[in-house]
C-alpha cells in the first residue's frame, strides 16, 4: 500500500513538474502574472510528492519489502540498518530517485528563497527546473521504475554489492547528486538569462550561491569517492581516471570555472556570454556524466548495469536540453554586451587565464574518456585511455593553475602593474625554491615530480597567507591582526580553497612518488621490515559480522622495539553476494598513513601481505576538506548568501511589473 | 589429480588474491621493477579499467606472468609489450599509441589551449581598446549605486 502510495505521488510529481514547465514559461512570455505565480506553488508541491515517493521507497527497503523487485536485488534482511537505508540509492533506479529527489529540492529553494528574484526570471527560472524534472520522471516512469513488484515475491533478497556497503560510499552519492544536480540551477538561470536578453550583476549575484553550493557539494563527494577508493579497494589507489570519476570530476572543472567567471559578471559585468556558455556546460557535463554513468557504453568500473534503451533516453534529454540552450544562446548571446572595460593585465585576466586552463583540461578529459568510443565507431579500432593518458595531458594544465593562481588572486580589478604585484612573491618565491631543493635533498632525488609538486603547494599557501597578510594593510600587529578577524567570510573562504588546493597537491605528489611497497610470504609470528619500522604476523582469527564471515589478521607495527600500533587487516566473504572483499587496516597519520593488506594463505606455510607507507596521505582528503569548507565559508557570508542580495530592490521590480 | 587441482583453483578463485602476488615476483630486484613499472601500463582484458598491476583477476596474474617470462629471456620494454600487443590487441595499452588518429588525442589537449589562449588573447585586446567612457551609463551607475548600497546592508 505504501508502495503503491509511493508510485502513485511519482507519477504526480510528473504530471506537476509537467505543468510547472510548461504554464510559466506561457505566463512569463504574456506577462500573466496567475500564470507566472503557479510557478513556485508547483517547484513546492513537486518537491514533497518525491519527497514522498523516496519515503516510500525507503520505507521498503528498510521493512525489506521483497515483493519488490528493486529491494530483492539489492538488499536482504541481515544487511546492517545503515546499508539498507543507503541500499536506496545503491542501484539504478533508486539512484534515479535521489537525483530527482534533488533536483525537486533546488527547484523548491529557488522558490522558497527566491523571494526577492524579479517575477519572470523566477518564472523562468522555475519553469527550466520544471521542464529538467519532467524528463527525468519520464526517464524514470518509462525505463527505471523503482517501483515494480514481482508475482511471487522470494524468501530474501541478493543483498548490496559488498563493496558499497561502507559507510563512506552511503553517503558519497548523495553528495555527488547534490553536487550534478545543483549544477541544474545555473543551467536554469543561464537559460532564463538567453530568453530574458539580459545579464547584469545582479544575474551573477543570484547564481553565484548556487554554483557555489553544487560545487561544494561535488568536491565533498569527489573527496569521499577517492577516499573511498584508497582504503577499500585494496592498494591504496585514489583515483583511476576511470570513466565514472571523469563523470563527476568534468563538472567540477567546469563548475570551478564559472565560480570564478560569475565573479567578474557581478562585479565587472564582464564575461558575461562566456559565464552563460560555462553555466550551459557545467550542466551539461553533469548529463554527460549522468549519460556515461547509465548507459554503459563506456566501460568502467562503477557503471550500474547498462541498458540501450536507457542510454537513448538520456542522450535524448542531453540533446534536448543542452543543444536546445546552446541553440539559444548563439542566438542571443550577442545581445549580451560586455560593459567592464580591463587592460591586458588585471585581475579579470588572470581570471581568463583560470577559465582557459579549467576549460581546456576539462575538455582533455572529456576527448579521453569518450576516445574510446569514437575510435571503435569511426575505426573499427578497440584502444583504451588509461591513467597514463591523463595523468601525462591533465598536468600541464594543474601544474600552470598552481603557478597562475596565487599571482591572478592579488592582481586589482581594471588594471594593474605586474611588477608592482610581483614584488611581494619574492619571499613566496624564495620559500618555495627552499622547500623544492629541501624536498630534493631529504628524497634523494628519486623523482623530479616529487619536489615540483612541493613546490607548488608551498607557493600556493605562501601566496595566499601573503595576500592575507597584505590585506590587513598597515600598522601594529595588534591593528592588523584586527583586521585580519574583520576580513569578509568570502575572503577567508577564498583563502581556505585556495590553500586546500596547495594541500590536495602536496598529498598527492607525496602520494604518487614516495610511497613505500613491500610484497612477501610471512609466517604466522615472522617479523619483516617497512621502511623506519618492524612489522610482526601475530595471528590470524576467524570473526562473524552480520552478513559476512571474516578472516582477520593481528599485526603489531614497532618502531625502535616501541609499539607504534596493532593493526587488523580482513578478508571478509559475503555468502549472499557471493564476493568478497579485502579490508586493509589502515593506521592514518599527519605525516603519513601505514597501510597493510593480508592476502591468501600461500601453500600453508604463511601469507601474502601488502604493506605500504604512504607519506602525507591525509593531506590529499584535508586538501579536499578544506576546499569544501572555503566554499561553506564563501556561502556562509552575509553578502552571498542565497536569500541575500536586493531585498530592497524588490520594492522596485515590484513597481517595475 | 588434475580435477583436484581445477576444484583447488575453484576455491582459490572464491576468495580475493591480492593484485600482484608474492610467489610470482622476479629474484632480480631491476627486473621485477621493470615489470611493475610496465605492467601498470598494461590493461587487464576482462576488469573495467584496471591494470594488470592493480587487478585481482585470474588473467591478469597469467599476463602478469608472462610479462615476467618475456622480460626473464631478454626481452626489453619495447619488446616484451609489443610481445603482449601483437596477442591481445591495442585494447591492452592503458597509454595510447600516438599512431594514426590517436594523434588527434594527444593534439587535442594543446590545440584546444592554443586555440583558447588566441580567442582569449583578442576578446582581452578588444576590451582593452573599448573606449572606457561607453562602459557606464549614468543608470548603470545608478545600479552600481544601489547594489552598494544594498551590500551594506
Amino acid at each position: 500500500m505504501i508502495v503503491e502510495l509511493g508510485h502513485y505521488a511519482l507519477i504526480l510529481g510528473f504530471v506537476v513538474a509537467c505543468l510547472q514547465a510548461i504554464l510559466p514559461m506561457i505566463g512569463a512570455a504574456r506577462r500573466d502574472l496567475v500564470l507566472m505565480a503557479l510557478a513556485g506553488p508547483a517547484a513546492t508541491a513537486q518537491f514533497w510528492l518525491i519527497a514522498v515517493s523516496f519515503g516510500s521507497l525507503t520505507y521498503a527497503f528498510v521493512t525489506s519489502d521483497f515483493s519488490l523487485r528493486l529491494v530483492v536485488n539489492n538488499s536482504h534482511t541481515l544487511k546492517p540498518m545503515l546499508y539498507k537505508v543507503a541500499g536506496v540509492w545503491g542501484n539504478h533506479e533508486g539512484s534515479l530517485l535521489l537525483w530527482v529527489l534533488a533536483l525537486s529540492l533546488y527547484g523548491a529553494m529557488a522558490h522558497w528563497f527566491g523571494s526577492q528574484l524579479p517575477a519572470r526570471l523566477k518564472a523562468r527560472v522555475l519553469a527550466v527546473q520544471g521542464a529538467i524534472g519532467a524528463a527525468f520522471l519520464a526517464f524514470m516512469l518509462w525505463t527505471s521504475n523503482p517501483f515494480l513488484r514481482l508475482a511471487s515475491p522470494p524468501m530474501n533478497g541478493h543483498d548490496l554489492n559488498p563493496l558499497l556497503q561502507d559507510p563512506g560510499l552511503a553517503f558519497h552519492p548523495p553528495f555527488l547528486y547534490l553536487g550534478y544536480v545543483g549544477l541544474s540551477m545555473a543551467f536554469a538561470f543561464a537559460v532564463a538569462a538567453l530568453i530574458e536578453g539580459r545579464v547584469d550583476a545582479a544575474w551573477g549575484r543570484w547564481v553565484r550561491p548556487w554554483t557555489l553550493a553544487a560545487w561544494l557539494f561535488l568536491t565533498i563527494g569527489i573527496t569521499m569517492g577517492s577516499l573511498w577508493a584508497y582504503y577499500e579497494l585494496g592498494w591504496g589507489g585514489f583515483w583511476f581516471w576511470d570513466p565514472v570519476e571523469n563523470a563527476s570530476f568534468m563538472p567540477w572543472l567546469i563548475a570551478t570555472a564559472l565560480l570564478h567567471s560569475a565573479i567578474v559578471v557581478e562585479k565587472r559585468e564582464s564575461l558575461k556570454a562566456w559565464t552563460i556558455l560555462l553555466a550551459i556546460l557545467a550542466f551539461g557535463f553533469s548529463l554527460v556524466g549522468t549519460f556515461i554513468v547509465r548507459s554503459g557504453v563506456i566501460t568502467s568500473v562503477h557503471a550500474f548495469a547498462s541498458d540501450p534503451t536507457r542510454g537513448m533516453f538520456v542522450l535524448a534529454i542531453l540533446a534536448v536540453f543542452v543543444g536546445g540552450a546552446l541553440t539559444l544562446f548563439a542566438l542571443r548571446a550577442g545581445a549580451l554586451e560586455a560593459k567592464g572595460v580591463f587592460a591586458m593585465v588585471s585581475r579579470e585576466t588572470g581570471l581568463v587565464v583560470n577559465n582557459l586552463l579549467l576549460t581546456v583540461s576539462c575538455f582533455v578529459v572529456f576527448i579521453g574518456t569518450i576516445w574510446p568510443l569514437v575510435a571503435e565507431i569511426l575505426w573499427n579500432r578497440a584502444l583504451s585511455v588509461g591513467a597514463p593518458f591523463f595523468n601525462a595531458a591533465f598536468m600541464p594544465f594543474a601544474i600552470g593553475l598552481a603557478i597562475v593562481l596565487p599571482i591572478g588572486a592579488v592582481l586589482p580589478w581594471k588594471r594593474a602593474d605586474l611588477g608592482r604585484a610581483l614584488k611581494p612573491f619574492a619571499g613566496a618565491l624564495a620559500l618555495t625554491v627552499a622547500a623544492a631543493l629541501l624536498a630534493y635533498a631529504v628524497t634523494g632525488g628519486v623523482s623530479t615530480l616529487g619536489p615540483l609538486g612541493v613546490a607548488l603547494a608551498v607557493w600556493l599557501v605562501a601566496g595566499v597567507a601573503m595576500d592575507l597578510w597584505q590585506r590587513c594593510g598597515r600598522g601594529t600587529l595588534a591593528q592588523r591582526l584586527g583586521r585580519l578577524a574583520r576580513l569578509p567570510r568570502a575572503d577567508w573562504g577564498r583563502a581556505m580553497a585556495h590553500a586546500g588546493f596547495g594541500a590536495a597537491i602536496f598529498g598527492i605528489v607525496s602520494l604518487t612518488t614516495w610511497a613505500v611497497e613491500d610484497i612477501r610470504v610471512v609466517n604466522v609470528g615472522e617479523s619483516y621490515d617497512l621502511g623506519p619500522y618492524s612489522v610482526q604476523l601475530v595471528g590470524l582469527s576467524d570473526q562473524t559480522g552480520p552478513n559476512y564471515t571474516a578472516e582477520v589478521a593481528e599485526l603489531r607495527v614497532t618502531k625502535d622495539g616501541a609499539e607504534v600500533a596493532v593493526m587488523h587487516p580482513a578478508k571478509r566473504t559475503y555468502p549472499i553476494a557471493g564476493m568478497a572483499t579485502n579490508e586493509a587496516a589502515i593506521r592514518p597519520g599527519i605525516f603519513g598513513d601505514i597501510y597493510l593488506v593480508v592476502g591468501d594463505a600461500q601453500d600453508g606455510v604463511g601469507y601474502a601481505v601488502r604493506s605500504y607507507l604512504k607519506p602525507f596521505a591525509l593531506w590529499l582528503w584535508l586538501g579536499g576538506l578544506m576546499m569544501a569548507l572555503g566554499g561553506m565559508l564563501s556561502l556562509s557570508d552575509r553578502r552571498f548568501r542565497v536569500a541575500a542580495g536586493a531585498r530592497r530592490s524588490s520594492n522596485v521590480a515590484v513597481a517595475a511589473e | 589429480m588434475k580435477r583436484l587441482a581445477a576444484v583447488l583453483a575453484l576455491a582459490l578463485l572464491a576468495t580475493p588474491a591480492i593484485a600482484v602476488r608474492p610467489d610470482e615476483m622476479l629474484p632480480d630486484p631491476g627486473l621485477e621493477a621493470r615489470a611493475r613499472a610496465l605492467s601498470q601500463g598494461l590493461r587487464c582484458l576482462v576488469c573495467r579499467n584496471e591494470s594488470i598491476d592493480d587487478s585481482d583477476a585470474d588473467l591478469a596474474h597469467d599476463l602478469r606472468v608472462l610479462l615476467r617470462s618475456r622480460l626473464t629471456a631478454g626481452d626489453s620494454d619495447e619488446q616484451a609489450v609489443a610481445y603482449i600487443v601483437a596477442r591481445y590487441g591495442e585494447f591492452v595499452l592503458l597509454n595510447p599509441t600516438t599512431q594514426g588518429a590517436n594523434l588527434i588525442l594527444w593534439g587535442a589537449g594543446p590545440a584546444a589551449l592554443l586555440a583558447g589562449a588566441w580567442l582569449a588573447l583578442s576578446v582581452t585586446r578588444r576590451r582593452a581598446r573599448a573606449p572606457e567612457a561607453a562602459a557606464l551609463s549614468p543608470e548603470d551607475q545608478a545600479k552600481v549605486k544601489a547594489l552598494m548600497e544594498n551590500t551594506r546592508v
